[in-house]
């Protein structure tokens, strides 16, 4: 491991990577990655780097699985072994097991899941560098991949962290932030519904600190959200210009 | 699948709660009856029982002499497991730990963990070489709703009841000795979950409430009344202003609790 910062927060108010407390890192999106997944969206968020690819709906598998009224919404967050500084084993740890219950029950609420009784759909995330903040990422891109496998949703879910990096509130901790800040909120979002659909946090907070830092999240879920919307019209507008010519 | 009674019970308990009334009679943010037994079982280093209304947990502690991760060489280790074992609920199947009980050990670690409840630098014996390693294994033993809060109690309990060996090194061997010395326990973490069901709030919702509930939000609140862990969890979602409004719940009743435990 890389030398410990003494301090993540410099004199002038600035952070190890130069942003102000409540500025986001530049953030990429792109949609319609995989050819063989019915929808699927890249996310580069700073370092991070994740892939979410969508397949369905289709036959439930196993069968006894299938649900009557409604469809059955998989998820699996899935860390590639060189995405970290140690190699990871392949295997599902505990930390990504949690992951993928959270992130689906953070797509869940923007999913129209009565609309495919008997059916499953699969999300699929392959992080493939990561830079704190994958959890957020991951939904931010998994929930671009669902809109662009043409499943109908409520809203698109985005999402950011904040939290506290010495004694300063920041916005989309990265990861020396994460590992040695004091507090980390992963927020998820449906801007639209106004509905947060993830929330997690570890560290330490004042009542104040913390509506401060949820607050300051909410405000970066909603600076990503516009560019999650021009990654998927970009890409349909691109449909559209190659179909005229 | 959502059966047909559950609809009807969500029915009723949604009218209920419109009326500011739950099923069992409590008040919204009222807790089902607490008890907690400590020391229930010898052979363990620690242990506790909590009961909340019919939830049953029994939390036993093992502390053992291990290696400590390379990045804390000087720091003791803490692993919190739990297990839903199938004679608690009709719905849990013997098996390797699926993602709710997963998520559980991890909902109580990081309860712990992040409040600091053990001086872990007091679990070191031997810089980078030897340390004590403290296993906090959850059982669950009749799953009657809110598993995370009496978990969380039923942890801490056991912890605050933990012993572990005397020793000393000599030549640089770690031998035992006689007697034993209570481990360094500095906080008393509190878990609040409320859950969302309609657009109404109730505090440590039974199994039937779980059952039909949208959303449900927990919150560790250390000694210091501070935040130290969240989970959110279910397929539902709040308002900012509702986690707004669980967090001073949370508060508040961390509080209330604390002073009943004497925690």
């Amino acid at each position: 491991m890389n030398e410990k910062p003494e301090k993540l927060i410099d004199k002038k108010g600035l952070r190890l990577d130069g942003r102000k407390p409540d500025e986001l890192r530049p953030v990429k999106l792109e949609v319609g990655v995989i050819p063989n997944a019915d929808g699927s969206a890249y996310i580069e968020q700073g370092k991070n780097r994740i892939l979410a690819g969508v397949y369905g709906p289709r036959e439930v598998h196993p069968k006894h699985l299938a649900l009557q009224d409604r469809t059955v919404l998989k998820c699996r967050y899935h860390m590639a072994p060189f995405s970290v500084q140690e190699r990871k084993s392949p295997a599902p740890s505990r930390r990504e097991i949690e992951i993928s219950k959270v992130i689906r029950e953070s797509l869940e609420p923007s999913v129209f899941m009565e609309y495919y009784p008997r059916t499953m759909i699969d999300v699929f995330i392959e992080v493939l560098q990561a830079d704190g903040g994958t959890r957020c990422a991951s939904i931010t891109t998994a929930s671009l991949a669902l809109a662009d496998a043409g499943i109908p949703l409520k809203d698109l879910v985005v999402a950011c962290a904040a939290g506290k990096a010495d004694d300063t509130i920041v916005l989309d901790l990265m990861d020396e932030e994460d590992k040695l800040g004091k507090a980390d909120v992963p927020v998820a979002l449906m801007p639209g519904l106004n509905g947060i659909t993830l929330l997690q946090m570890d560290g330490k907070l004042t009542h104040e600190e913390f509506e401060t830092v949820v607050n300051m999240a909410i405000e970066g879920c909603k600076k990503i959200y516009p560019m999650q919307k021009e990654a998927l019209k970009a890409k349909y507008m691109g449909i559209k210009e190659e179909a005229e010519e | 699948m959502v059966s047909v009674v559950t609809r009807i019970k969500q029915k009723q308990i949604v009218q209920l709660l419109e009326k500011g009334k739950r099923l069992d009679g409590r008040e919204l943010t009222d807790y089902r009856e607490l008890k907690i037994d400590q020391g229930i079982i010898e052979r363990a280093e620690g242990s506790a029982r909590v009961r909340l209304g019919k939830t049953e947990i029994v939390v036993g502690t093992k502390v053992e002499m291990g290696e400590p991760f390379s990045d804390t060489p000087n720091e003791g280790v803490l692993t919190v497991n739990a297990e839903l074992v199938p004679l608690a609920s009709p719905k849990f199947e013997a098996g390797p730990p699926d993602e709710n009980s997963i998520e559980l050990a991890r909902i109580v670690d990081r309860g712990i963990r992040e409040s600091k409840v053990i001086d872990t630098e007091k679990l070191c014996i031997e810089k980078g070489k030897k340390v004590f390693v403290v296993f906090v294994d959850v059982y669950v033993l009749n799953h009657d709703g809110n598993l995370i809060d009496a978990s969380a109690l039923a942890a801490v309990a056991a912890l605050l009841n933990t012993k572990m060996s005397n020793y000393e090194v000599e030549d640089g061997e770690v031998k035992l000795k006689s007697g034993y010395t209570q481990l360094p326990v500095r906080q008393h973490p509190i878990t609040v979950t409320c859950a969302k069901i309609g657009e109404k709030l109730v505090v440590d919702p039974g199994l039937e409430e779980e059952q039909v509930m949208d959303a449900r939000l927990s919150m560790a609140i250390d000694d210091d009344g501070d935040i130290c862990a969240i989970q959110k969890g279910g397929t539902g979602y709040f308002t900012p202003e509702q986690v707004i409004e669980v967090s001073k719940l949370a508060k508040d009743k961390a509080k209330e609790m604390r002073k009943k435990l004497d925690w």
